[in-house]
């Protein structure tokens, strides 16, 4: 399977002599659904930036699809639709103008390009608002014509930076629906995320970024076996006034009122429901937390900011 | 891209900046049109006639042409500077960057655009002074193209201001200290004939001199100037202006990091 982005020894250092990215590899493949996660600051969005035209890079190597950005830009890009972290359309023109507009840069004529903007806009929910100027619409609507816009000419590989942040979660799991989607029927998807729950629900593949440096560059499933503890929910038929204390694993009583324990790899949840039994509460339901990227994520930066600290006293 | 492709991407800059610019059509058809037809009335009708025959024409007769560049160079330009300075200024500038759109083709649908409204402000002006004054076009060859490259020119000119700001103030410094200035002492209101010798050599180092004189001879057939070289200087100054720019696009200016 060919890849839908490559990236060699990717650098870039500003003006000012920051050194946002240090060298980074990183490759997705052709259909994958993929997150480049990191804190900020990290180096995502130069990363992105870089493959997308925005940023310069300063050395290094990116193809899309196999298309050098340096001897094949058009082509390149051609194959790219881009969701920005920031709204970046003109607030006074209306909604279907700035889908249209968008497949003119790429070529596509506007009886061509109307189709698209229909069709895209209708998937999105906006084909009501398509005659309504950009700057009276939602938070939330702002951020699907993006993704209508990034759409229009129909890419094979769509980036989205943070395309669901500040967005409710009931329009953030219309929104993941809506990519899977896309993604099941053939559109490569890469995308940076605050929400790391967004990225254990949605992507195959990750890749963690720091300090201008990949931490990690591996599939979900490799990530989330090395977690040595998961935690359980258990909603419990009446709710406890305190954690109950249990032998072998730790527990506490969340937000929601519900049982969350923390149970080590291997060890099983038999020992769990006895205790619970003999202590006389039931358990109604169980599920997993959904957010264990979390836990990984944090570690691994963690570990990394220790390194660096630890460089840097050496070199003192 | 194909060539198709380009031609479709270069007119969807143009219709986008003719949208823009008829939108908003109270800030940029509307004021040089009443700007217009009050130096018509205030300098050509009520003072013109007191003032006579200026190059063997009356004075209402001398300074339209001369008002109708003015009002040329004023909207061309200031049509690319405040449209792409709000596009970097608003971040969407970058959905052209995005885009596989090649920068000559940037650089030729804004030009084009600042055109459209420059030489579009230019026939409503041109009509207005008809009802002032008779109009007799001497050579419409010298107009067209003299009025068609002083348009291209200043929307050069334009572009590379905007892409050389970084704040609202910066779009508006070239157009009040020095087209304007440059505008008014380039023989619009006068002929340099009734300059001292010392600032007529000084108002041939003026560019705009010799446009407004190659568009007054392609109507009045009078000039301070040979026409052929106000056409070849402005033509030096496209080329000039038009390879700063690419340039600028090229590196990416003020629109990438």
């Amino acid at each position: 399977m060919t890849n839908a982005l490559e990236i060699e020894g990717l650098t870039k250092t500003y003006g000012d002599g920051f050194q946002a990215l240090k060298g980074i590899d990183l490759h997705v493949r052709e259909g994958d659904f993929f997150a480049l996660l990191g804190p900020n600051g990290a180096g995502k969005s130069t990363t992105l930036g870089i493959v997308c035209s925005l940023v310069n890079k300063t050395a290094g190597k990116v193809r899309v699809f196999g298309h050098d950005i340096d001897t094949n830009l058009a082509d390149a890009k051609l194959n790219l639709g881009v969701v920005p972290q920031e709204f970046n359309f003109n607030q006074f023109e209306k909604v279907f103008d700035i889908v249209t507009t968008q497949a003119g840069y790429y070529g596509i004529p506007l009886g061509r390009a109307s189709d698209s903007a229909e069709k895209y806009l209708k998937k999105l929910g906006l084909w009501d608002k398509r005659n309504t100027p950009a700057r009276m619409l939602s938070g939330g609507m702002k951020r699907r014509l993006m993704i209508a816009r990034a759409l229009v000419h129909e890419p094979k590989l769509l980036i989205l930076d943070e395309p669901t942040a500040g967005v409710d979660i009931e329009l953030r799991r219309s929104m993941w629906t809506f990519l899977e989607e896309m993604n099941r029927e053939g559109t490569t998807i890469i995308l940076t995320t605050h929400y790391l729950e967004e990225a254990e629900a949605l992507c195959r593949n990750i890749a963690i970024i720091d300090h201008g440096k990949i931490l990690r560059h591996t599939s979900k499933r490799d990530l989330l076996q090395q977690l040595s503890v998961e935690t359980f929910i258990l909603d419990t038929e009446k709710e406890l006034s305190g954690a109950p204390e249990l032998e072998g694993v730790t527990c506490r009583i969340n937000d929601e009122g519900a049982l969350e324990v923390d149970v080590e790899k291997g060890q099983g949840l038999n020992t769990v429901f006895v205790q619970l039994e003999e202590l006389g509460i039931k358990v109604v339901s169980m599920r997993t937390k959904a957010n264990r990227l979390e836990e990984l994520f944090i570690r691994m930066v963690a570990e990394n900011a220790a390194e660096a600290r630890k460089n840097m006293e050496g070199v003192a | 891209m194909r060539l198709d492709a380009l031609w479709v991407a270069f007119y969807t800059i143009v219709l986008r900046e003719i949208r823009r610019f008829t939108r908003i059509w109270p800030q940029t058809l509307l004021p040089p049109a009443v700007t217009m037809t009050l130096y018509f009335i205030i300098f050509g009708n009520l003072i013109g006639s007191r003032i006579g025959e200026m190059g063997g024409f009356n004075y209402m007769q001398f300074i339209v042409p001369g008002l109708i560049m003015m009002a040329v160079i004023t909207n061309s330009y200031a049509n690319v500077v405040s449209s792409f300075f709000s596009m970097k200024f608003q971040r969407s500038i970058e959905e052209l960057l995005v885009s596989p759109v090649p920068n000559w083709v940037i650089l030729a649908g804004y030009v084009t655009g600042g055109m459209a409204r420059g030489l579009g402000i230019g026939v409503i002006v041109t009509v207005l002074s008809l009802a002032f004054t008779q109009l007799s076009i001497h050579s419409l060859p010298m107009v067209v193209v003299t009025v068609f490259l002083t348009s291209a020119l200043f929307a050069l000119g334009g572009f590379i201001n905007a892409m050389l700001a970084t704040k609202f103030d910066d779009i508006s410094i070239v157009p009040t200290f020095v087209l304007t200035p440059l505008t008014y002492l380039g023989g619009v209101f006068y002929s340099i004939d009734l300059l001292p010798g010392f600032w007529q050599g000084v108002s041939m180092a003026n560019p705009i001199l010799y446009m407004v004189n190659g568009f007054r001879f392609g109507i009045l057939g009078v000039s301070d100037v040979n026409p052929f070289v106000s056409l070849g200087m402005i033509l030096v100054f496209i080329v000039v202006l038009a390879f700063i720019a690419l340039r600028m696009l090229e590196r990416g200016k003020g629109i990438r990091h």
